[in-house]
């Protein structure tokens, strides 16, 4: 029966030096001619599982089968020798080259010897973009053509190198619904041609359009393989959307006061053209935590940077206690008392060489009390330092510690210590317990609630379904860049609604979802 | 007074040609992504055992070879540092240009001293009229009235830097090896996904440049000074980088800014030459450099606006 598959992949488990476990146990079969949707969430493990398929990352157990026959992948080059072609959610090209140049870098075509055959390449391209009914313009520079059109470029880059098996990476991310109903057109085409897909997506949608079987991925372990006809949207996201380990967090009802954060019909176009925001209205009130779920590239992250002054929104106002912030600095923001807790923290949130004290006051660092408009008052920044890192249960020798050298926990720790401790009215905390062990993830969160209950507005954005549901008073649910849904009450609301709400299953009303706005 | 004669549009372009073998080592560089600041120490380097290797050999030509293969191993060196031991390119080119300082000061004393038992601080007395690069009238042109006078007779490497400007664009437009710079100067996880080695693409990319270099240092103590002396390059190592900005970083419009430069740097010797205080002239060229890089920059911004404005509209 080897030659009913084109890929197998047996066992497969991948730990990284770092202790993560990203793949465990996980079989993927993916028959000769056919579509394979590769789902979950992010972090599920499928970029992961890809990167072992193209030879990037080598499997710390398991076995890979191509066509039936057992093979080591140890780089991209073995891949590709091997009929495996990837094209990569950020485009592997080159953009001053044309697009012909780009097809034969690497596999130049010459003439005399010595000098590149342009027109042979623009023959090449042009033989494969008719062969594969993908239009492009072999002449026109790749920094000069849509999106769309450099998709279609990376496709035939690998088509031009031999590949039987194309494996691609979340290719509507980027692509606007006019360009992906024409890239599925030509998926469907190139499937007809004998070429074997597999495609990777969290998009319901999609799948259940252009999919034949799938492999649903959570938390790193296969939720076994379906054929997509067989399989309703409420299960699909039944197997994606589920929680594990239930972390209880004890916090009593909340008592709402004074809108604090308000955010009206924000919308937010980006450099490609894509909206990424669109009419996004909510309010945050003393004394509540506001959680937003969904899955990551919904506009989670947009909104984040429109609210702590990192973007600006095309359309919409965002006041904070009455008066306008879009366009202030971020000085001028915490000089507001919105503190932010962000998502990247080894970028956003420390400086990784300087010290836990240094990055514990350098929100601060102008303030009277530590200094005197010269020079600084150590004696306070460290009595204060001191405090922070005892307060918040900071794991480290002593203040003076380079902040990157603690575990990510602890790191996070010393980001959220700051965060918390300047007197904010407004906390955002953009995933703030992600990637950091169970005892940090249990403190930050418990410190979020008393937070909150002491009368500080708190959103709390995050893609880890326990801990919206955990600790918001009220949630929204964001999915293709709009509020999917609003629930007052996070009690009785089901992982199986929530996962319909996230993949775009369900959609409140205007009405229901003006709610949040508490008018 | 007129000094816009043919003699100096004749010395634009002998002075012109070490900053134009330069730019050209800066143009291939920064098209690959390599950014060496080092040209000015390898052009030293190159200088001075250009000088010495011609006076030892009794030939120009050799002397000329050597310099070159100096410039492509000190290019290798910096390589090495700075692609295989990652430290960051602009120390390691630091550390060259102070090298092609310090270090050929104290070369030429200790090997003088040791070949000729005098410890010397200069090459100036090795290099005679013999064992200068030759120039050459290019018949038919120099019988051309007026333009004859001012392209015929220069060094040989005059015309060779000239030919290189063609060479060059050939090399990064033509070849696969050029298509394979131009990738790895701008993404080179592009380059490396299709199994182009993107360190041996680098070590090219410096390595043509330290040639070119080596080229313009051999000119510098073989042609334009009868020898080697210290700090003779005086800049034009920089100035290279400056041109290859203007220049856009395309070989002719690089080449056009190189020829700017030597134009500054024949109008402040023409001006002197008339008995205006040194002191005076001395900052022209250096005034045309900074306007020149204004000029570019407000060009380049309003470029850049306008594709900003057109990509707006998409």
């Amino acid at each position: 029966m080897s030659g009913e598959y084109a890929i197998q992949m047996k066992g497969i488990t991948k730990v990284y030096p770092n202790g993560t476990v990203a793949n465990q146990n996980v079989n993927l079969d993916v028959k000769k001619g056919e579509i394979h949707a590769l789902m979950g969430e992010n972090g599920a493990g499928k970029s992961t599982l890809m990167k072992m398929l193209f030879g990037l990352e080598q499997p710390t157990e398991g076995q890979i089968l191509v066509n039936g026959e057992q093979v080591h992948l140890s780089s991209p080059t073995v891949a590709i020798s091997k009929g495996i072609g990837m094209v990569h959610q950020h485009f592997m090209l080159v953009p001053s080259l044309t697009v012909a140049e780009n097809m034969v870098l690497g596999m130049v075509p010459t003439k005399s010897g010595a000098l590149i055959d342009f027109k042979k390449a623009v023959e090449i391209t042009e033989e494969y973009s008719k062969k594969f009914n993908l239009e492009v313009d072999a002449n026109a520079k790749v920094m000069d053509i849509p999106v769309g059109m450099k998709q279609k470029v990376e496709i035939l880059k690998a088509l031009v190198r031999g590949a039987k098996i194309l494996i691609l990476d979340e290719p509507t991310a980027v692509l606007t619904s006019q360009e992906t109903t024409e890239l599925f057109k030509e998926l469907k085409n190139l499937k007809t041609q004998g070429y074997t897909l597999i495609f990777i997506s969290h998009k319901l949608n999609e799948i259940m359009e252009i999919t034949d079987r799938m492999t649903i991925l959570r938390g790193g372990r296969s939720m076994g393989i379906y054929e997509t006809k067989d399989v309703t949207p409420q299960e699909i996201s039944r197997l994606m959307v589920g929680r594990d380990v239930v972390l209880k967090v004890e916090k009593d009802k909340a008592q709402p006061g004074a809108e604090v954060l308000k955010v009206r019909d924000v919308e937010y176009v980006n450099e490609w053209g894509k909206k990424m925001l669109d009419k996004v209205s909510l309010s945050v009130r003393r004394g509540e935590i506001l959680g937003i779920a969904g899955v990551e590239g919904n506009g989670q992250k947009e909104l984040v940077d429109m609210l702590f002054g990192f973007n600006r929104p095309n359309r919409g106002t965002i006041e904070v206690n009455g008066s306008n912030i879009i366009g202030l600095g971020q000085r001028e923001i915490r000089e507001k008392h919105i503190s932010l807790v962000p998502e990247d923290r080894m970028l956003y949130g420390i400086a990784g060489t300087a010290s836990i004290e240094e990055n514990l006051i350098s929100d601060r660092a102008g303030s009277k009390k530590l200094n005197n408009g010269i020079l600084f008052n150590m004696g306070a920044i460290h009595k204060e330092s001191e405090q922070l890192v005892k307060d918040y249960t900071v794991l480290c020798k002593n203040a003076q510690q380079a902040v990157g050298s603690l575990s990510g926990g602890n790191i996070q720790k010393v980001v959220v210590a700051r965060e918390f401790s300047n007197d904010p009215v407004l906390i955002i905390a953009d995933q703030p317990t992600r990637g950091i062990d169970v005892g940090a993830t249990e403190f930050i969160r418990k410190k979020l609630v008393e937070l909150s209950r002491s009368g500080i507005a708190v959103l709390l954005v995050s893609a880890d379904l326990n801990e919206v549901m955990e600790l918001s008073d009220s949630l929204i649910i964001m999915c293709g860049g709009r509020i999917a849904a609003y629930f007052e009450d996070t009690e009785d609301l089901s992982d199986e609604l929530m996962g319909e709400y996230m993949l775009g299953i369900r959609q409140q009303s205007p009405e229901e979802i003006r709610r949040v706005c508490h008018e | 007074m007129n000094i816009f004669t043919t003699d100096f549009f004749f010395s634009i372009i002998r002075i012109a040609t070490p900053i134009l073998l330069a730019t050209l080592a800066a143009v291939v560089g920064e098209k690959g992504g390599v950014s060496n600041i080092g040209l000015e120490g390898i052009m030293m380097m190159s200088a001075l055992f250009g000088s010495l290797t011609a006076y030892w050999t009794k030939s120009w030509f050799i002397g000329l070879l050597i310099a070159m293969l100096v410039g492509l191993l000190e290019a290798l060196l910096m390589g090495f540092f700075a692609f295989k031991l990652k430290t960051d390119i602009i120390l390691v080119g630091t550390a060259v240009n102070m090298i092609g300082s310090g270090g050929t000061i104290f070369l030429v004393k200790v090997i003088t001293n040791a070949t000729m038992d005098q410890s010397m601080t200069s090459t100036t007395s090795l290099i005679t009229k013999a064992l200068q690069i030759p120039s050459v009238n290019i018949p038919l042109i120099k019988d051309i009235p007026v333009l004859g006078k001012i392209i015929s007779g220069h060094s040989i490497l005059t015309y060779l830097a000239f030919l290189l400007v063609w060479l060059t664009i050939v090399l990064l437009y033509k070849t696969p090896l050029g298509l394979n710079i131009r990738s790895v100067g701008e993404n080179p996880n592009a380059a490396s996904s299709v199994g182009v080695s993107v360190a041996k693409v680098r070590y090219i990319t410096i390595g043509i440049g330290g040639i070119l270099a080596g080229l313009g240092g051999a000119y510098m103590s073989m042609y334009y000074a009868m020898g080697w002396s210290l700090d003779m390059v005086a800049g034009r190592g920089f100035i290279a980088l400056a041109a290859q900005s203007m220049g856009g970083g395309e070989p002719v419009g690089s080449m056009l800014a190189a020829l700017v430069f030597g134009f500054a740097q024949a109008l402040g010797i023409k001006v002197s030459a008339t008995g205006v205080d040194s002191n005076l002239v001395a900052p022209i060229p250096y005034i045309v450099t900074i306007i020149s890089l204004v000029i570019f920059a407000i060009n380049q911004r309003r470029k850049d606006q306008k594709r900003h404005a057109a990509s707006a509209l998409n």
